[in-house]
């Protein structure tokens, strides 16, 4: 059998939904801010499968794929901001603990 | 010959992406993390996108891991290893679920592929996509924009007072 556009598509959704769980279930927000690079990595590989296979001469998934490098880059670096600011802050990294928004 | 780098690439990508929300160290986590994005690129490789398997190195195992890396250096005598929160059964069956569906909705629609040979090398004709009027060239200057919003971002949150 050979490789085509569902085996690629199907791993992108194996990675998509590992990265999920651990968004949902982690505590540590620099695990958190991982899991999401894992998923926004998943998204990519599917965009860059999708330009493989179905406009193998537009390269317009490939186009997609680079803004989203882009956006996940300024989002890591932003993230890693606001984390450090809260350790600053208040000591702590675990998500449970972050409750500035409820009075 | 093919079949089997995707299929070693495949279960490398899944086991470093498991070993990043199961291993309890942090800093060995974000090792595996780090893994992952080269397979990632190697991926990249096999579907004959150079150019993305090239700047997928530069920026995520390049820069993305070192900040990664310094956040948790920084944080590190509050974090006791990589725990779970209280939603691990929830998140598991949620994202079951939806992987569930993702197969479901990916093997059952009929996809549209086309059989002409893939294009190579990228760069230029990404380049000429990139860059020419007709093409993406007002998004690029969005993200120009948006990349120094974040640096801005950034330092006006880590500035001392």
């Amino acid at each position: 059998m050979t490789i085509g556009l569902e085996h690629y598509l199907i791993l992108s959704g194996i990675l998509f939904c590992i990265g999920f769980i651990g968004v949902v279930s982690k505590r540590n927000a620099v695990v958190i801010l991982m899991c999401i690079e894992i998923m926004l990595n998943a998204v990519n590989i599917a965009l860059v499968a999708f330009s493989r296979y179905i406009v193998p001469a537009a390269l317009t998934g490939q186009v997609f794929a680079i803004f989203v490098i882009a956006v996940a880059a300024a989002e890591a670096a932003v993230g890693i901001a606001i984390i450090i600011t809260i350790y600053k802050n208040r000591e702590t990294i675990n998500v449970d603990k972050f409750n500035l928004f409820k009075w | 010959v093919f079949n089997l780098i995707f299929w070693v690439l495949a279960v490398l990508a899944v086991v470093s992406a498991l070993a990043v929300i199961m291993i309890r160290d942090v800093f060995r986590a974000a090792m595996a993390l780090i893994f992952l994005f080269l397979v990632i690129a190697a991926i990249y490789v096999t579907l004959s996108a150079d150019f993305l398997a090239i700047v997928q190195i530069l920026v995520y195992v390049g820069a993305i891991s070192i900040l990664i890396i310094v956040g948790i250096m920084l944080t590190r005598d509050v974090t006791h290893g990589n725990p779970s929160g209280k939603f691990v059964v929830p998140a598991l069956v949620a994202g079951i679920l939806l992987f569930i569906v993702l197969a479901f909705t990916v093997t059952n629609t009929i996809w549209n592929v086309s059989t002409s040979p893939p294009l190579e090398p990228t760069t230029a004709p990404l380049g000429q996509k990139l860059f020419s009027p007709g093409g993406y060239l007002f998004p690029v200057e969005m993200v120009a924009i948006l990349l120094l919003t974040a640096v801005l971002g950034a330092i006006v949150l880590l500035r001392e007072k």
